[in-house]
């Protein structure tokens, strides 16, 4: 089972928000330092936020909630983001992936019942010449076949 | 023995990183004395990881190098041995401009980017006026690269005679069109290069701070240009810009996941921190731009070619290319592809020739059926189109768009219908919502699309005319180009969206 994270620390949320009160437009980075410090936006940083920026809860949910990368629940300890677009799909990724994620039991977005990965689509990643390609946490892969994604699920502990 | 691997994050994805250590391992087992550099990639992507070993100041290269080629690689005498980089065919056929130092230097080098031409066009343009500097980059013909092609010039000069207390340069560097990658291979590869260009924007208009928006998709993107900021910074280059007493400095941003946010007045939201949702223009972000302030916003490439049309001459620049489409074009080259990668090359090269010749025709050997050029809004080319010059009006009067420059090769398997169904689902979920006909109707795209893969030919009339009402009634061009790829697809393949024929009517 995915781990119960510990509730944040309000001071340390509050330390996080502040740090980026200098910026302009600072709602973006602030929501990247959460999400890369507790692996989503926690609930208890809403307020936090809201007031900081003197924006009401409504607008801050509707910016969250706007972008295809903020969660307000965690993932699971990897995602594996698989490309959908165009060009991977002229090397056969639709069908790479619809496999992978019928082995693991998934849908697009789903975590595996032991928490280890989150499967996302992704539209692009650059790596369109040497495509399929998939990127794990950080980590890209390219000319991704069903081989290289039952290593890279495997080592992700899936 | 100076040794250079590529760092770029196609080199990385295809084992660049495992190559490079084993290198240094093998190195050090043979005794033998070796520098590692890791560089932007030459963007032969096929022949990635693409070791290149100096002898006699002339690089070698040897790919696609696994890690078990390592100790041959250091004897000399791999199988993957290529020959001198320089004279390879793909090398030999391009015009590098904008990508001259790419895969050459060590991209965090300022030092070497300097040796390399770097900062000669800025220096140049320390010495001119705004308006000076504005008309240069009329002269030099150079147009958007981002996808509408607009003046460059134009669009700077209206922001220098803009009169306020800030003013801004705004780089998207958002690059979500499928099928294209040269916005990460300059950030990856020669990101001060991207950086010059911004100071020089700013010289030239009157901007004082920048902000580069760079899509989360490109982790090692954003890493490079986040230390190539900093190096910048403490060498002077950004800051009090070379000690003339002119301000320019920079931010990074991160986007966050969202394609419609590479869409300017979007994308001018997001850094504001709101919703990513289309502005309606006017007012144009030149005028009323990041956060209501004149704001210059373009694309990598754009700001990336300003430093060397400062260095050899707008003129030098205008000579290349094809009407009103003047000088180079890194042209990405994806997809299914038996060479795949970056060339650049100057405008009015034929599509049959980039795709048959350059990219040598599919991965799979089987025929080519069609090509995508300008990603996911842009048009399907059947090969009977492939003597278009690569050109923007020379596209546009083929009812396609050359976009980021961007060409996406299918094999003749490829779903036609499938595709088109795509384009319509892509806009469904990344349609900012603001506007109804690119929200609903790609919704109802999807759905027609579906009767007609069912056999119900009476949808077909509905599907042209719903594109027709998504072309003339979106705010921007994710619903207003969507038609493109799907009425393109329709027309040139109309036989895999008719209906299946039922027996004895
Ligand atoms: C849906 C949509 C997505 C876009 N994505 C990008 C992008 O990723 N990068 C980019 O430079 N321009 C993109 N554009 C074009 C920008 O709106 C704008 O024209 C461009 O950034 C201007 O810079 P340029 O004149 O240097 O091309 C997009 C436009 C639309 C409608
Ligand atoms: S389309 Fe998959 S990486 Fe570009």
């Amino acid at each position: 089972m995915p781990q119960t994270p510990a509730q944040p620390d309000i001071a340390e949320l509050s330390a996080l928000i502040e740090a980026h009160l200098h910026l302009e437009g600072p709602l973006l980075p602030i929501l990247h330092a959460l999400q890369a410090a507790h692996g989503h936006i926690p609930e208890a940083a809403l307020p936090l936020i809201a007031s900081a920026l003197n924006i009401t809860r409504a607008e801050l949910h509707g910016v969250i909630s706007f972008y295809h990368d903020f969660r307000t629940a965690p993932a699971g300890r990897h995602v594996l983001k698989i490309c959908r677009a165009e060009a991977c799909q002229s090397m056969g990724a639709t069908g790479i992936a619809e496999a992978t994620l019928k082995k693991l039991g998934l849908d697009w977005h789903g975590t595996t019942t032991n928490g280890a990965v989150t499967v996302e689509p992704v539209y692009c990643l650059g790596l369109c010449a040497c495509a399929p390609a998939a990127m794990l946490d950080d980590r890209v892969v390219g000319r991704v076949d069903a081989a290289k994604l039952d290593t890279l699920l495997a080592e992700a502990g899936a | 023995m100076k040794i250079r691997v590529p760092m770029d994050s196609a080199a990385k994805a295809l084992g660049a990183d495992a190559v490079a250590d084993a290198l240094r391992t093998a190195s050090e087992a043979a005794g033998i004395d070796v520098e590692i550099i890791r560089t932007g990639s030459r963007g032969m992507i096929w022949l990635e990881p693409l070791v290149e070993v100096e002898i006699d100041g002339i690089r070698h290269g040897y790919g696609p190098a696994t890690p078990a080629d390592a100790a041959a690689i250091l004897a000399g005498d791999s199988n993957t041995a290529l020959g001198p980089v320089e004279e390879l065919d793909w090398m030999k056929r391009q015009t590098r401009l904008t990508f001259a130092r790419v895969g050459v230097i060590d991209p965090l080098n300022l030092d070497e980017y300097a040796a390399h031409g770097g900062l000669s066009g800025l220096r140049r343009a320390l010495g001119m006026s705004a308006e000076a500097i504005v008309d240069e980059v009329k002269t030099s013909g150079l147009r958007g690269r981002g996808g509408a092609g607009f003046p460059t010039g134009i669009k700077w000069d209206t922001v220098r005679l803009a009169e306020a207390p800030q003013k801004y340069i705004v780089c998207n560097a958002d690059e979500g069109d499928s099928g294209t990658f040269a916005d990460r291979m300059i950030m990856e590869g020669d990101p001060f290069t991207l950086i010059e260009g911004m100071v020089i924007a700013g010289l030239g208009t009157g901007a004082t701070k920048g902000y580069v928006y760079i899509r989360s998709e490109y982790p090692d993107a954003i890493a490079v240009m986040g230390r190539a900021v900093e190096t910048a910074r403490a060498a002077g280059l950004l800051g009090d810009v070379l000690g003339s007493g002119r301000i320019f400095d920079l931010e990074i941003r991160v986007g966050a996941g969202a394609y419609v946010c590479g869409e300017e007045t979007s994308l001018l939201n997001s850094l504001e921190g709101k919703r990513g949702v289309v502005r309606a223009k006017p007012p144009l972000p030149a005028l009323e731009g990041l956060f209501g302030r004149p704001t210059v916003v373009n694309n990598v490439l754009s700001l990336a070619t300003v430093p060397v049309i400062f260095e050899k001459g707008a003129a030098h620049y205008a000579g290349f290319g094809l009407g009103r489409s003047k000088g180079t074009m890194p042209i990405q080259i994806a997809g299914n592809v038996a060479r795949g990668g970056l060339f650049e090359t100057a405008f009015g090269m034929p599509l049959g020739e980039l795709v048959n010749e350059i990219a040598g025709g599919t991965a799979t050997g089987r025929p080519v059926k069609a090509v995508q050029v300008g990603g996911p809004l842009g048009a399907y080319f059947a090969p009977a189109r492939f003597d278009t010059p690569f050109g923007y009006e020379e596209f546009d009067g083929q009812g396609g768009l050359i976009g980021h420059a961007g060409i996406v090769v299918f094999d003749d398997r490829a779903d036609m219908l499938g595709m088109a169904r795509f384009a319509m689902e892509f806009c469904a979920v990344e349609s900012c919502g603001k506007c109804t006909p690119c929200r609903i109707g790609a919704v109802r795209g999807v759905e027609t699309l579906d009767r007609i893969r069912h056999g119900d030919a009476s949808a077909i009339p509905l599907l042209t005319d719903l594109c027709a009402t998504m072309k003339d009634g979106s705010l921007c061009a994710l619903g207003g180009f969507t038609p493109y790829p799907v009425l393109s697809a329709l027309e040139q393949f109309p036989d895999e969206f008719a209906v299946p024929r039922v027996a004895a009517e």
